[in-house]
C-alpha cells in the first residue's frame, strides 16, 4: 500500500493553484541493486486531477518523472469547499487515490 | 476513445477513478497505455519519440518557454517547468534528450487549466530539455540544455 498523495490547494486571485506529492519508487527498470540484479521497473503511466467531478487535468508519465512525483499548476475560479481528487495507476496495476477540500 | 475515457473517468469520482476503469474492463494497465500513446513512452531514441508523437516538423515557438537550472546538481530530481503563450493549448510533452526513455511526461490539459506545468524529472547526464506543445492540432516547440553534475538515472 502506497502512503497518501500530499495535495495543497490554495485559493489566491480567482485561481486555485495546486501542488500535488506523489508516494512512488519510480523505478524505471535498468538500476541494479546491491547485488547486481536489475529493479524492475515500477512507475506510475498515469495521473487524473480533478476538481468536484470534472477533469482537470490528465497526464501519462514515463520513468524519467522523479521518485515521488511532483507537480504543481493552477485552475481557473474556484471556491472554498471544492473537491480536489488525485489519483494515479502504475505499470503493475498499482492505483491510489486522495482527495482534499480547498480552504 | 478520448471521450469515453473521460466519461468514464467522471463517472468514477471519488470513489477511485482507476478501480473503476478495472471494473469496465479497460483493464490491464500496459494495454491502455499503449493504445493512448502508441509507444511513445518505449521509444528509445529521440526521432522514434518525436516520430510517435508526430512532431517531427514542430514549429520553433519563443512561445513555449522551458524553465529549468542551467546547472543541475543532482540528475536525480531536476525541477522544469513548462509555460505557453500559445492560445488553446491543448498538450504539453516533456523530452529528456539524453536518458533512456526520452519521454518524460505528457499533460492533457483541460480548459479550466493554466498552460503551464511544473514537475521534477530525472537526468541521465548533461541533456537538452524538449517541450512540445499542441495547440489546435498543431505543434510547437522549445528546447533548453541543462548541465548535470551528477546523473540520476541510475545504471
Amino acid at each position: 500500500m502506497s502512503a497518501p498523495t500530499r495535495i495543497r490547494a490554495t485559493l489566491r486571485d480567482g485561481v486555485t493553484e495546486l501542488r500535488m506529492l506523489m508516494s512512488h519508487p519510480m523505478e524505471n527498470g535498468l538500476r541494479k541493486d546491491a547485488e547486481g540484479k536489475l529493479i524492475p521497473a515500477h512507475f506510475i503511466t498515469e495521473v487524473g486531477v480533478q476538481r468536484n467531478g470534472e477533469i482537470v487535468l490528465e497526464a501519462d508519465f514515463g520513468p524519467s518523472v522523479s521518485t515521488n512525483p511532483y507537480l504543481a499548476f493552477s485552475i481557473a475560479g474556484g471556491a472554498p469547499g471544492d473537491e480536489i481528487v488525485v489519483s494515479w495507476r502504475d505499470n503493475l496495476g498499482g492505483t491510489r487515490s486522495d482527495t482534499i477540500r480547498v480552504t | 476513445m478520448d471521450s469515453r475515457r473521460r466519461d468514464v473517468l467522471k463517472a468514477g469520482g471519488a470513489v477511485g477513478v482507476w478501480s473503476v476503469l478495472a471494473a469496465v474492463g479497460i483493464a490491464a494497465p500496459a494495454q491502455a497505455r499503449d493504445a493512448r500513446n502508441g509507444g511513445v513512452f518505449e521509444a528509445a531514441t529521440l526521432d522514434d519519440a518525436l516520430r510517435a508523437l508526430g512532431a517531427q516538423d514542430a514549429a520553433e515557438s519563443a512561445a513555449v518557454r522551458i524553465a529549468a537550472p542551467d546547472v543541475a546538481e543532482d540528475g536525480r530530481a531536476v525541477t522544469i517547468s513548462v509555460a505557453s503563450d500559445i492560445p488553446r493549448t491543448e498538450q504539453i510533452v516533456i523530452l529528456i534528450e539524453e536518458n533512456p526513455y526520452k519521454v518524460a511526461a505528457s499533460f492533457r490539459l483541460s480548459g479550466a487549466m493554466a498552460p503551464a506545468i511544473q514537475t521534477r524529472v530525472k537526468m541521465a547526464r548533461t541533456t537538452r530539455v524538449h517541450a512540445l506543445v499542441k495547440a489546435e492540432g498543431r505543434l510547437f516547440v522549445a528546447r533548453r540544455e541543462v548541465t548535470v553534475t551528477v546523473g540520476g538515472c541510475g545504471t
